[in-house]
């Protein structure tokens, strides 16, 4: 139970420095956001009218408490650029960074699982050379790079797949499957880098622990010391490097939902920041943060569920 | 640990010949391209590689190799200066958090958990959008985004350390926190950085790839990269290799200071 109370303790109070981060940072802005919603000509006393109705005249403090207690009720206030409520924005675009983060965590670990306990199991020379290209090219290579390189082939060359654009699910599933594919896959494939040398680490440790000589002694089979013993306990760190992955995969697709120009979060916060859209960019970056930090919550607690041996670390 | 077996370690000797290459291109450019970085020529556009112009031209017949051999100014520069500002300040705070632990250390390490609740280029992106895009704040960006690495790999070396004998004699000796910290603790961290710096300098110029992409990053006239694929883009289907060049460049330095990061890593495994 302690160990439970403490994780929540830690999760709530990171979640609350993560919102005083994205709140400092945005009150180092330069400038007065009233003058840069009304233009440079603007008469003083209608700013002055603005920044009452936006809060600027009131305490850092006063606006961070007022912001969380909108934030918490739902109110991401109006963007400055659209006129519109921010939420709204929120709602249409999140399903695609959704799909999009899901789709490639999916294709890291359907793909990734299986190659990385191929790969671990071989152990020639050249598999161990092949291994180390291909996870060392993985972590180098830049994942919008890679997204060019995709499109050339499988879009431009194969015509396989749309160069760029988004259908939605409601339209047509094939062609949102299809427009999500290359994105995804550019994504997936610094993970799957990452998933193969982490199960390769993994499973060379728990191959050499004690439990598997005492299989062995006992006569078992080496397919069934792999899979009922070894690859049990080695899967379990793997959870770990789920949530690193999709952190990654959330950071990553700001970039790669540019070069597909796919409608989604990370495209609106680049679009957003070119405008100096200031609510909209705050609060998709808070959104993005909590995201991360839930996930990474979650995914201790499993931890703990799965693998009742872990305990609070000091 | 001699040079011999420096050189046994094959991803050491790659990464480094690899950054070594990038590097002699770098101070070339410093006195001599073979045409001018900006220099644009109408006839030529979107020429292929060629004996004249080795990588081709862009969409204003600017020679790519000659923009690649200045970028590379820029990619030092940035990785160089992003990593030095993470570098001090990554280990400062967590040689505090690290030796004097208690709340000081609860407080920085939450701080710094929060700051890796922002994905990848996500924190970086949030201070550019504040201060605004350019080289400068592209590095102050990038070296804030590398501090949560230093100061954790610091903090676990310190509290590591702080537990050694030779630790607690010198502070029995009546030696202050400052000398312990500087003089007896950091020097024994020294190939744990060593290999950090290395695997952040990669993150820094991936990072700045990206944000140079989106054109939040660094901005012209200053050569980029990660800008020219910006460029590039649009003229992908009619001249795939000015993006297909550029990309690899990024990836071989990005490349070499991973195998560099590895293999140093590597060697000091192997020696404890």
């Amino acid at each position: 139970m302690r160990f439970y109370i403490r994780k929540l303790v830690a999760f709530v109070s990171t979640l609350i420095l993560v919102s005083v981060i994205t709140f400092l940072v945005f009150q180092i802005l330069p400038g007065d956001p009233a003058q840069i919603i009304l233009g440079v000509d603007a008469d003083p006393q209608q700013i002055a009218a603005l920044r009452e109705t936006m809060g600027l005249d009131r305490s850092a403090g006063e606006r961070y408490l007022t912001w969380i207690k909108d934030t918490l009720s739902g109110d991401f206030g109006t963007s400055i650029r659209y006129h519109r409520p921010v939420a709204d924005m929120l709602v249409e675009r999140l399903p695609v960074t959704l799909s999009l983060a899901l789709f490639s965590l999916g294709l890291t670990l359907l793909v990734g699982l299986p190659l990385g306990i191929y790969i671990a199991r071989k152990d020639g020379k050249l598999s161990a050379l092949l291994l180390s290209l291909f996870t060392q090219l993985g972590v180098s290579i830049p994942s919008f790079w890679l997204a060019f390189i995709l499109i050339l082939l499988f879009s431009v060359t194969l015509k396989l797949f749309p160069t760029y654009g988004y259908t939605p699910w409601s339209e047509d599933p094939i062609g949102a499957i299809k427009s999500l594919f290359l994105p995804s896959l550019a994504l997936a494939i610094p993970g799957i880098a990452v998933v193969i040398r982490y199960l390769r680490n993994t499973l060379l440790d728990q191959s050499r622990m004690d439990y598997v000589r005492t299989a062995r002694s006992k006569g078992q089979h080496e397919q069934g010391i792999m899979y009922r013993h070894i690859l049990r306990n080695a899967l379990i760190p793997v959870i770990t490097i789920v949530g690193l992955l999709i952190a990654d995969t959330l950071g990553g697709s700001i970039v790669v939902e540019n070069v597909f120009a796919l409608p989604g979060i990370g495209s609106l916060l680049v679009t957003s920041i070119g405008t100096r859209d200031l609510p909209l960019v705050q609060t998709m970056v808070l959104y993005i943060a909590i995201i991360v930090v839930s996930i990474n919550f979650i995914i201790d607690i499993l931890y703990k569920v799965i693998d009742p041996r872990i305990r609070l670390k000091r | 640990m001699n040079f011999k077996q420096l050189f046994k370690s094959k991803p050491l000797v790659i990464g480094s010949s690899l950054i070594g290459a990038l590097l002699m291109l770098m101070l070339i450019s410093l006195f001599y391209t073979p045409y001018g970085p900006n220099e644009m020529n109408p006839s030529m556009r979107l020429a292929g590689p060629q004996l004249t112009h080795l990588f081709g031209t862009d969409n204003f017949g600017r020679d790519i190799f000659s923009r690649i051999m200045n970028g590379a100014q820029t990619a030092f520069l940035i990785g160089f200066s992003s990593v030095a500002i993470g570098l001090v300040f990554g280990v400062l705070i967590g040689a505090i958090a690290g030796y004097f632990g208690g709340w000081l250390d609860e407080i920085i390490m939450r701080i710094i958990d929060a700051m890796l609740a922002f994905p990848g280029i996500l924190l970086a992106i949030m201070l550019v959008s504040v201060f605004g895009p350019g080289l400068n704040n592209t590095i102050i960006a990038l070296g804030i985004m590398s501090i949560p690495s230093f100061s954790r790999i610091a903090r676990s070396g310190f509290i590591q350390y702080k537990e050694f004998d030779f630790v607690k004699a010198s502070i029995a000796k009546g030696a202050g926190a400052l000398r312990i910290i500087f003089y007896h603790i950091l020097p024994n961290m020294v190939s744990s950085l060593v290999v950090a710096t290395s695997l952040r300098f990669s993150g820094s110029i991936l990072a700045e790839a990206g944000l140079s992409y989106l054109g939040l990053g660094v901005q012209p006239p200053n050569p980029s990269w990660g800008r020219m694929l910006n460029e590039a883009q649009p003229f992908m289907i009619n001249a795939p290799w000015y993006v297909l060049i550029t990309g690899m460049v990024i990836t071989i330095m990005v490349l070499g200071f991973n195998l560099i990061g590895d293999g140093i890593r590597d060697l000091y495994d192997r020696k404890g």
